[in-house]
């Protein structure tokens, strides 16, 4: 028993921000070092909670000590493990970032930086679909106030979009929930796996209806055709470490669609089985195309950026899609690389924009940046990362999905299209490397040079790539033992409510 | 009178999803908020109606309503309240840097 | 180990070169020369193993499940490969030392250098695919670097672009290849692949295999028609040409051809796509080169000409074939090197690569004349040197071919034209550069290069010469082991004499060389008429540069199509795609039967009454919504109905909190108008307000159908046990507060943070907002004279609303209330202050900073939460007790009250922080544009 660290996750952002806002009367310094820390106690954490999940049996956590279905329950598995420690480790490199000066352009950035934390944590770990329903507002509510951190009319408008249709989707969202509490009178993941595979077949419409309204939401906040286009505006406009760390918001999105639509309406959902096989990767697919396109049409790095996001989401989501053991891992495996990578472009582009003078991000001539060599190889090296030219990380999983899509019946479209768009990525990128770095006027060269701390958190970031491609054994057999866990949600229920399932649970422990 | 419970809770959905259409912030959040009464509504209803139950546990009472739902309910209010005062300072704050209420920020046609 | 070396070398040179670049530019050359002599001595001491007609392979894992192992492999070809990269790579450092300008960085150079001799070495060795693709990629991307070289230069940043898309897409198709025919063998190494020829041909995959690597060859190798990339390549430094477009990394193409030989060739489909390629590429770039006039465009498309003549042969599929196709593959690579390398000497020290320009250069350069022009011959194919040798051969086969019967003669008439074209061309490289009169208008006088600059090219001719002279003592033994390590078994009967008797090849040969010098002669009109005929720059590139134009501008346009920043236009996508979804699962699982069966609820006149009043309200607001003020009042309305609603289905506890709610939420939307228009006109067309009508219309019949079938459903719920235990367990009998404090008291732990962060938020987004209120007086906040009832109910209000909050509070675990109504209510009271006495007085008189009631509050939770830890419980366990108090009666004290508390506490702070912050901004407190004098103005 892991004892109370699966919670950790949860309260030690919460802590930090609360300790942040006793003490702003304490100046920056005070603020930043609490926040590094908390940051850092947030990663050992996490890696605790990964280490703990390579067991391969699920650690439970009942809140209030109610036993599931009735309490919320945490759930750690590889999965939730993985992604608490990707998200804290992409967090740990934006907040360095932002430390650098960013973190001053707006009040409170530090705050509502680990309340959004707090909301990821909760619902990666969460076992109840209305608790990753709160999770969901949590993190959505810090991520309003994060967009809009810095202010300006485009972050204006570009948060009005994103808070409007994230508020529409929980009302979906909450429509989804009550729909399916309605027939099957539960909320516990594992419990409604189980009554979902016992329903009767005059429940299968209203339960297919709210597993599709699920599906919507989650594409929502995915950014799945024809749900995307909010992103670009979104993401360009934000400043650089918020933009990076939402490099993981679209990916909460395809946590919850793997999670509900592979465990509650997986493979053994009875009649109801693989319900969002025919959409997801259909789906996929085209949210990938339409990104490629996006990104060869965008005129701004910010916002080719923002699309190389629309495009992994378009990726992952199609090899999930696939639904095998092999496609899943090879979407995990991605999953890790493109979170990271695009974190760290958006930091990168705004380490060139910036040396770039009054040209900033956008992609026509401009002075050469003052630290060309530096900042081109990086963004060279990220380049070939995320195109998936070998011998980085991006290669690496494109190989994992291309061989895990080969015995498929959609393998044609599968590998078309992957290829393809890798294929216009590349022209893409090759242009706007090409008009950054070497179709520069020598006229003018701005002073600026990037600061030390943002530097680090850059290449600490684009290494990634290479570390995912050495270790490449290492890192495919996890995901390979995390989409078998998966794969068998007969596992993840008994781990949660026992082997004698959806029995009535005691209380344990009250009265002291 | 389910067909007539189901037939508002509908016709509030309607209306609200109606104006969140509209192009001016205001008449987004006031969608928005009929929505949100909408979506409580059903999700209160998820758990039955059931008029004269009791509320509090008691040991004459007959029947009781189901409160998970009225839980739920409750939680969703609360958020769905820190949610439209953002959105509504948002608003403000989006006037003020655009200089009008346009959900896209354009002067209107 | 000695295999990894040779490939790790020149891959660390690119760390270590730029290193010693620190100590000056000569050092970098240095260390290039020394660390690429190191590797081709490392290669020797294999080399002999080799020879002995061993196979070297040394392997080790990287990722087994993969298939993908960092294993290398040495064999003939390897050999004759690696010898190619290494040797000429040391003459082309030499060269490059002396033809690099001082502003030219050549450790910068050299780095590239070395990076791209490592990957071209690594596509050589590798013994499993996936890991020759891997350097087969690398050599594009360190291709584009050297081609972009010189980075100021259009042209060139152009031809990078187009050579690193054409041959980084074909090798995309590589891959796609290779996984296949692992697929297909089950392994990736190669010594498997290429043992399992008949299980592959046989083979469905085969045909599509074959294809994507065909393609990836082909673009790679410049064969027609993806070989416009080649010329325009050409804007590269010379010794970047000499190197990779004449010895190695255009070669890398028909390397692939050579290697996957055994396991691909001899089947038909092989034989008809390589041989066309081939053929039509070398004859028809052959008749391009003649009438090119930069002298190195002529070089790029005689090397396509040529490139495609050793594909042709290995399109043969026989074992003669191939010897004759590795046989030119080192000739080609000896005398077009040089050739380049006297082009950038020419170009070094005339100024110009033009042709129509350059006469006349013998008398200026005689030496390096002399050593182009046997290059140039070895190039036509002129007896006594190696091209000679190999066309020859070619000849041979083209003859010897049996496959297309009635059609044979087609491909030896074909490849004679070529050869003319061949001995055109080269006659024209010779006479053009070095005779026929004076040159015209050059930028500086001609001169013999530096000593140093021309040893590579002597050793090159030298070895065209050589080899042309003495085939056998020099080359034999070297073309044996590499034909052998092609075709993987025995080797044919060949010989490689110079003289084999007068034959049909001789005639061909002469036909070439008489036709050439006769075409040559005649060339004026052949320009007219080429031009007549022709009369703009063949447009293959056009054609590329038009598709990528084509598809920037398709994806504008999509792009601009979907991403058109309409929030309107998404908010409809996502109704719509609820929609949809919701009636696609509509219609599955059988015909949908309305049968009233489960209504339970009997028809009441009240409720029907609040339903009624709650459809017309909403059908108000949507109405009146262009004049906000009504609007709100009736949005309030529909909130009341809302309550009442509750209230009649017996929910004491929503119905309350829905109603603190309601009125906070309208006093908010008040404040709101405070600064935001007031009335709109219509801003959207009527087609548009139909869409959305329809829009509105579906989803509220999905959700009006949805209520219908759930609520007609049966229902079976795990309430019961919250029911059972909520006296028991929760020690409460409100079970809606037990369930929200202590059942799923998390739930509410996240809700208390949403409104945290919501006021936190609210505070940043406020932060110097300069915004002028509406004409004050209307709706105002905080009118200058508040009116005098209100203030004088007001005050004593607090602290009543202070009791009653307590009251609620400690009730609240039993009866309906609870922390958060109470919260609010005292928010409300707090409310009625600032709206009565006016922001000043209020911030006065209640100096508190919010943000630390809302801390507190959190932390209350917090700690009420983390307290069962002590009891090794986890996470908010509570416990209780109970006490008895006058007035509120008996009641108990559970550890889940202080969490209410805290819920209490952070409610009234946000409620505070919100309304308070909004306060600011028209208060006298607030930034304004104005002076304060003049704000005084706006008061009134």
């Amino acid at each position: 028993m892991m004892g109370h660290w699966l919670i950790v996750p949860v309260l030690l952002p919460m802590v930090a921000a609360i300790l942040m806002l006793l003490t702003t009367r304490m100046g920056r310094m005070v603020e930043r070092s609490i926040s590094l820390l908390a940051m850092l106690g947030l990663v050992s954490v996490s890696a605790v909670l990964l280490n703990a999940s390579l067991s391969g049996d699920y650690q439970v956590y009942a809140l209030g000590n109610w036993v599931a279905p009735f309490g919320i329950v945490l759930v750690l598995d590889r999965l939730s493990g993985l992604m608490v420690l990707l998200t804290s480790v992409l967090a740990l490199f934006s907040l360095l970032y932002a430390c650098n000066g960013q973190d001053r352009e707006g009040r409170h950035f530090h705050v509502l930086f680990h309340m959004q934390l707090m909301g990821l944590n909760g619902a990666f770990l969460t076992g109840d679909l209305f608790n990753l329903f709160v999770f969901f507002e949590i993190l959505l509510i810090a991520s309003y106030g994060l967009l809009l951190h810095g202010g300006g009319p485009l972050r204006s408008r570009a948060g009005l979009h994103y808070v409007i249709l994230n508020l529409a989707g929980s009302a979906l969202f909450l429509i989804g929930i009550g729909t399916i509490y309605g027939m099957l009178g539960t909320l516990n993941m594992a419990d409604l796996a189980v009554k979902v595979a016992q329903a009767g077949p005059e429940q299968l419409r209203l339960i297919h209806i709210s597993a599709l309204l699920l599906m919507v939401v989650f594409g929502l906040k995915a950014a799945l055709l024809p749900l995307y286009f909010w992103l670009p505006g979104a993401y360009s406009a934000a400043s650089a470490p918020v933009a990076a760390l939402f490099a993981i918001m679209t990916k909460v999105g395809v946590y919850s669609i793997i999670r509900i639509f592979i465990l509650v309406f997986g493979i053994e959902a009875g009649v109801l089985s693989n319900l969002a096989q025919p959409w997801l990767l259909p789906l996929g697919l085209v949210t990938l195309a339409l990104g490629v396109f996006g990104l060869l049409a965008s005129r701004c790095l910010r916002k080719q950026v923002a699309y190389l996001v629309v495009v992994s989401v378009g990726t992952l989501i199609a090899g999930v899609g696939l639904l095998t053991v092999e496609s899943v891992a090879a979407s995990l495996y991605y999953l890790m690389h493109s979170t990271l990578i695009t974190g760290g472009l958006f930091l990168l582009a705004d380490l060139i924009a910036r040396q770039r003078g009054d040209v900033g991000s956008e992609l026509r001539v401009g002075p050469t940046v003052t630290q060309a060599l530096l900042l081109s190889t990086m963004f060279f090296i990220a380049a070939m990362a995320v195109v998936g030219l070998p011998p980085l990380s991006g290669f690496i999983g494109k190989l994992l999905l291309l061989q895990a899509a080969i015995q498929q019946p959609s393998m044609a479209w599968f590998w078309s299209v992957i290829l393809i768009a890798g294929f216009f990525a590349l022209i893409a990128l090759s242009r706007t490397g090409s008009t950054l770095f070497l179709k520069t006027d020598d006229t003018a060269v701005t002073g600026v040079r990037a600061g030390a701390a943002s530097l680090l958190a850059v290449i600490a970031l684009l290494l990634s790539s290479p570390l995912l491609a050495v270790y490449g054994n290492v890192v495919s057999d996890f995901t390979t033992a995390t989409a078998e866990q998966l794969m068998q949600p007969m596992q993840y229920i008994e781990g949660v409510l026992g082997p004698q399932q959806s029995s009535m649970g005691s209380k344990v422990g009250g009265e002291q | 009178m389910e067909i007539l419970i189901s037939t508002a809770i509908g016709f509030l959905v309607a209306c609200g999803i109606y104006l969140m259409l509209r192009a001016r912030t205001m008449d987004v959040v006031i969608g928005l908020t009929l929505l949100s009464y909408a979506v409580n509504l059903f999700l209160f209803a998820s758990g039955r109606l059931s008029n004269n139950a009791a509320a509090l546990i008691s040991p004459d009472a007959a029947a009781y309503a189901d409160p998970l739902p009225q839980a739920l309910v409750l939680t969703a209010i609360v958020i769905g309240f820190g949610m439209t005062a953002f959105l509504v300072v948002l608003a403000i704050r989006a006037f003020g840097d655009l200089g009008n209420d346009h959900v896209d920020g354009e002067s209107g046609k | 180990m000695t295999l990894l070396l040779i490939v790790l070398i020149p891959l660390l040179g690119a760390l270590l070169v730029p290193a010693a670049g620190a100590r000056g530019r000569i050092a970098a050359a240095w260390m290039a020369g020394a660390l690429t002599a190191i590797a081709l001595g490392l290669l020797l001491s294999l080399a002999p193993r080799v020879f002995a007609g061993e196979v070297l392979v040394s392997s080790w894992a990287w990722m087994a499940d993969l298939g993908l192992y960092f294993s290398f492999r040495l064999d003939g070809l390897g050999l004759l490969f690696a010898l190619l990269i290494l040797g000429i790579g040391l003459l082309v450092i030499l060269y490059a030392t002396y033809y690099l300008s001082p502003t030219d960085s050549m450790s910068k150079f050299f780095a590239y250098m070395m990076l791209f001799m490592g990957a071209m070495l690594g596509v050589v060795l590798s013994e499993n695919m996936i890991l020759l693709l891997v350097f087969w990629e690398l050599t594009s991307i360190t291709s584009f670097l050297l081609v972009s070289f010189w980075r100021h230069r259009s042209d060139a940043r152009q031809g990078a672009r187009m050579a690193l898309a054409l041959t980084g897409g074909g090798g995309l198709c590589l891959l796609a290849g290779i996984l296949l025919l692992g697929e297909i063998v089950g392994s990736y190494e190669l010594s498997v692949v290429l043992a399992s020829a008949e299980l592959i041909q046989s083979h469905d995959l085969y045909t599509p295999a074959l294809i994507l690597i065909l393609l990836g060859a082909f673009t790679k190798s410049a064969q027609f028609p993806f070989h416009f990339w080649l010329p325009h390549a050409m804007a590269a430094p010379t010794p970047v040409s000499a190197y990779l477009h004449s010895a190695t990394m255009v070669k890398a193409g028909v390397f692939l051809l050579a290697r996957m030989h055994p396991a691909l060739a001899g089947s038909d489909l092989w034989f008809y796509l390589v041989t066309t390629a081939g053929l039509v590429t070398l004859v028809f770039a052959a008749y391009v080169a003649l009438f090119r006039h930069d002298l190195k465009g002529l070089l790029a498309y005689s090397t396509i000409s040529h490139l495609g003549l050793i594909t042709l042969l290995f399109g043969f599929g026989t074992p003669l074939a191939a010897v004759a196709g590795v046989f030119h593959i080192i000739n080609h690579a000896t005398f077009k090197a040089s050739l380049f390398m006297a082009a950038g000497i020419i170009d070094h020290e005339a100024g110009t690569r033009d042709m129509r320009r350059l006469n006349g250069l013998f008398k200026y350069m005689p030496y390096t004349a002399v050593l182009a022009m046997v290059a140039a011959a070895a190039m036509a194919g002129v007896p006594l040197l190696n091209g000679f040798l190999s066309k020859e051969m070619f000849f041979v086969e083209a003859l010897a071919l049996q496959r297309l019967d009635d059609w044979a003669w087609l491909i030896p008439a074909l490849a004679t034209l070529a050869g003319v074209f061949a001995v055109a061309y080269s006659l024209r490289f010779i006479h053009d550069v070095f005779f026929n009169g004076e040159p015209k208008s050059l930028p500086k006088v001609p001169h013999e290069p530096p000593r140093w600059m021309k040893i590579p090219v002597e050793v090159l001719v030298t070895l065209c010469l050589l080899v042309g002279i003495f085939p056998a003592f020099t080359v034999g033994p070297l073309l044996a082991t590499a034909a052998s390590g092609v075709l993987q078994g025995p080797l044919p009967e060949y010989s490689l004499a110079i003289w084999h008797g007068f034959n049909a090849a001789i005639v061909m040969s002469l036909i070439a060389l008489v036709g050439g010098c006769l075409f040559y002669l005649l060339r004026h009109r052949l320009f007219a008429l080429h031009t007549r005929l022709l009369p703009s720059e063949f447009g293959a590139k056009q054609v590329f540069d038009g598709l990528m134009r084509g598809l920037l501008n398709v994806s504008r346009w999509i792009t601009h199509l979907l991403e058109n920043g309409s929030l309107q236009r998404y908010m409809a996508l996502l109704v719509g795609a609820a929609i949809t979804v919701g009636l696609y699962a509509a219609m599955q699982h059988g015909a949908v039967n309305f049968s009233m069966s489960g209504t339970s609820i009997p028809f009441n006149g009240v409720a029907i009454a609040i339903l009624l009043g709650l459809i017309l309200a909403g059908l108000g607001t949507v109405i009146l919504h262009r004049h906000r003020l009504p609007a709100l009042v009736m949005l309030g309305v529909v909130g009341l109905c809302v309550s009442l609603l509750f209230v009649y289905f017996s929910a004491p506890d929503l119905a309350l909190t829905q109603l603190s709610v309601e009125v906070v939420t309208i006093i908010l939307l008040l404040l709101a108008l405070h600064f935001m228009p007031q009335e709109t006109q219509a801003d959207s067309g009527s087609g548009r307000r139909w869409r959305d009508a329809l829009l509105a219309g579906g989803a509220g019949v999905g959700v009006a159908g949805l209520t219908w079938a759930v609520l007609t459903s049966p229902f079976e719920t795990l309430s019961g046990f919250y029911l059972e235990q909520s006296v028991p367990g929760g020690g409460g009998t409100n079970v809606v507060n037990v369930i929200l404090v202590d059942f799923r008291g998390f739930d509410t732990f996240g809700e208390i943070t949403v409104l945290a962060i919501a006021a936190i938020g609210i505070h940043a987004l406020l932060q110097n907002l300069v915004i002028k209120p509406n004409e004050p007086g209307r709706y105002g906040w905080a009118p200058a004279k508040p009116p005098l009832l209100l203030e004088v109910i007001s005050r004593p209000l607090l602290p009543l609303a202070l009791m009653v909050a307590i009251y609620l509070m400690l009730r609240g675990h039993n009866e309906p209330g609870g922390g958060f109504i109470a919260g609010l209510v005292v928010g409300i009271a707090l409310v009625m202050q600032y709206l009565a006495s006016g922001v000043e007085w209020t911030q006065v008189r209640l100096r508190v900073d919010y943000f630390k009631v809302i801390a507190t509050g959190l932390i209350l939770s917090l700690l009420t939460g983390v307290a069962s830890w002590v009891w090794g419980y986890p996470f908010m366990t509570t416990t209780f007790t109970y006490l008895y108090w006058p007035v509120v009666g008996k009641f108990e004290v559970a550890s889940a009250m202080v969490f209410d508390l805290g819920v209490f506490l952070t409610v009234v702070g946000i409620t505070m922080v919100i309304l308070a912050e909004l306060g600011k901004l028209s208060g006298p407190l607030a930034p304004r544009p104005a002076p304060p004098v003049a704000s005084k103005e706006d008061k009134r």
